[in-house]
């Protein structure tokens, strides 16, 4: 990519200006920090999901499902299955592969592990969405909320009105 | 026409003080317009030489004449720029999707007029792969089932708040102006409606009311600023201003057109606070400015955070 075609691209000399006496960019903090995050957009009535799957026997067997969840059907890391990321012994929460186990507050910690970068870039507010204050508390939408995590691409949406033509004024 | 009260006072006084200087004062004057109102407005000063008591005078009058033209209470803000802000804005073109989520966004929050339609953003589309055509020979008026569209990619364009904005310089009243905190302000009570600002912005970025703006009352916002989205008059050019009203607080709400993107394509903060996300978008993407051979040096930044 990057043949940007339009006229007058170039470096930005404005900016360097400000950069001067600032000093190189912090560190990284991996630490666990926790974000503010909107509530997890489960379905309806969905969660938690131990009133089903409390004494219910666990199943690890990849297939596919016909009495419960049949609208999950995975797309995304081949070859993985569903306790790659929940917790068989506690549905209510999902599980990294390190054995550690999350809340779904925290569910950004479970994708970061194979989408490191842009865990990253969504600390800083980069990738994702922010809301709130520019200047003050932001909460932080989480992957799941634009991902749906089991099939996660980014859908297609329908597009808002074009302005009017000058030509449709009568 | 009725609804262009103070503005016609504007219009009124500058033919006055016009014909004041042809020594024909006497003809311009309305001698039966007598009330007291009138008469403040027709000595207004300009916004930037009003001390805070007047400002807050001239702020009462206009939301007595909202207030009995739109039949709602609407709040007029003169927040000042906060001291080490420099508003930056960042759009990850490896994002947008082209949905218009953020033209209508600011529609709603700025009042722009419904009928006739002003829009402050223009969400631009380009073929990939192909030269990009100048912005005035791009499409705008695309309208697909679903976006986006695997061959194309969109631009939306706005304000672009140069810091060296030919805008202002085209105003013969200035009545428009940049404030400290790099945002472009125009005040439509000074504004004579020539649109040599128009012709002049390498942007297309400004918008005038050639009809009386018209915009149902239960959907006018009514939380303003005297410089942003209060409303307008006719014969009056308006434009992106940040969401002034929002982002002059502190702590102040993202723009509008950042809620409202539903990708998180739109990044919004302090250019001089080195964590906010636009200085991590300029540090680790490489951005690039509309025209920048234009020396305008727009504080808005374009980016592709993903190669394409
Ligand atoms: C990539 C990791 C991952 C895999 C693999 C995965 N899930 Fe999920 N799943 C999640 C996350 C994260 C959520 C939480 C979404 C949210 O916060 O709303 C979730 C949500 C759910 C939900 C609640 C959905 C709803 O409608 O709100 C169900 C049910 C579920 N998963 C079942 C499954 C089943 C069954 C499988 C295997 C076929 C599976 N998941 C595989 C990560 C995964
Ligand atoms: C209404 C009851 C109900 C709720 C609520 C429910 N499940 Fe299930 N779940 C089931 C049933 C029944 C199955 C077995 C489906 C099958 O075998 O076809 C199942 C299967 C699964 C499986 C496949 C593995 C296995 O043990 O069979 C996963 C993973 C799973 N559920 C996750 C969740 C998660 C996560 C939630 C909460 C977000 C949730 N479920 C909520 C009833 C429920
Ligand atoms: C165990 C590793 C793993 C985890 C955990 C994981 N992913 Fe992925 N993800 C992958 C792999 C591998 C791919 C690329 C697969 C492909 O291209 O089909 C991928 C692809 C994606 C894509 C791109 C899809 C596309 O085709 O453009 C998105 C978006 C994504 N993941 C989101 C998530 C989210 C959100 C989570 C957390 C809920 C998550 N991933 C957790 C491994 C993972
Ligand atoms: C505000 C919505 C939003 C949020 C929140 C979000 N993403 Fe994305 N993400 C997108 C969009 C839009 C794309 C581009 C999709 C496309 O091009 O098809 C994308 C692309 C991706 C991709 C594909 C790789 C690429 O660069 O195109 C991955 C992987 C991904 N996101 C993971 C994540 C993870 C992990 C999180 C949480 C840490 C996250 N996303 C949060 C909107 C979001």
């Amino acid at each position: 990519m990057r043949t940007l075609g339009i006229s007058g691209i170039g470096l930005f000399c404005f900016f360097s200006l400000l950069l001067v006496s600032s000093p190189a960019v912090p560190i990284e903090h991996e630490v666990h920090k926790k974000f503010l995050v909107p509530p997890p957009p489960f379905s309806e009535g969905i969660f938690p999901c131990s009133q089903c799957h409390q004494g219910m026997p666990v199943n690890r067997t990849p297939r596919k499902l016909e009495m419960m969840h049949q609208d999950i059907v995975l797309n995304h890391m081949p070859g993985g299955w569903c306790f790659d990321c929940h917790n068989p012994d506690n549905r209510d929460t999902l599980r990294l592969a390190n054995g550690k186990i999350v809340t779904f507050e925290e569910s950004y910690n479970l994708c970061g592990q194979c989408h490191g970068t842009i865990l990253r870039e969504w600390k800083a507010g980069l990738h994702g969405k922010r809301t709130g204050m520019w200047n003050g508390e932001k909460q932080y939408l989480l992957c799941v909320h634009c991902h749906w995590p089991h099939d996660p691409v980014f859908k297609a949406i329908t597009p808002m009105p074009p302005p009017v033509r000058p030509s449709d004024i009568k | 026409m009725e609804q262009d009260e103070s503005r016609q006072r504007g219009m009124h006084r500058r033919d006055f003080l016009r014909g004041a200087a042809l020594g024909l004062a006497g003809l311009a004057l309305p001698l039966d317009r007598a009330d007291a109102s009138f008469w403040e407005a027709f000595f207004q000063k300009h916004f930037r030489e009003m001390n805070d008591e007047e400002i807050k005078q001239v702020i009462s009058r206009l939301e007595k004449e909202y207030a009995q033209k739109f039949k709602k209470q609407i709040e007029i803000g003169a927040d000042k720029p906060i001291p080490g802000v420099l508003y930056g804005y960042g759009l990850d073109l490896s994002r947008c999707i082209g949905c218009r989520r953020c033209v209508y966004g600011c529609v709603a929050e700025n009042n722009q007029s419904i009928d006739p339609q002003i829009h402050w953003i223009t969400v631009l589309r380009f073929r990939k792969g192909e030269k990009w055509v100048d912005l005035e020979n791009s499409e705008k008026y695309y309208s697909p089932e679903k976006v986006p569209e695997e061959e194309y990619f969109y631009m939306p364009v706005q304000c672009q708040q140069c810091e060296n904005p030919p805008c202002v310089r085209a105003c013969p009243t200035q009545a428009t102006w940049k404030e400290p905190d790099g945002i472009v302000v125009i005040d439509y009570n000074w504004c004579i409606g020539c649109r040599y600002c128009m012709a002049a912005c390498p942007y297309g970025a400004r918008r005038f009311n050639w009809g009386a703006p018209n915009r149902p009352e239960e959907k006018i916002n009514p939380k303003t600023h005297y410089l942003g989205n209060r409303p307008r008059y006719r014969g009056v050019v308006e434009k992106c201003t940040f969401c002034i009203q929002r982002t002059r607080k502190d702590p102040g709400r993202y723009p509008a057109c950042v809620e409202a993107c539903p990708v998180g394509a739109r990044k919004f903060g302090n250019l001089l606070d080195p964590n906010s996300e636009i200085r991590y978008a300029i540090e680790h993407k490489r951005v690039f400015r509309l025209k920048e051979d234009l020396n305008t040096s727009p504080k808005f930044y374009y980016f592709f955070a993903y190669g394409r």
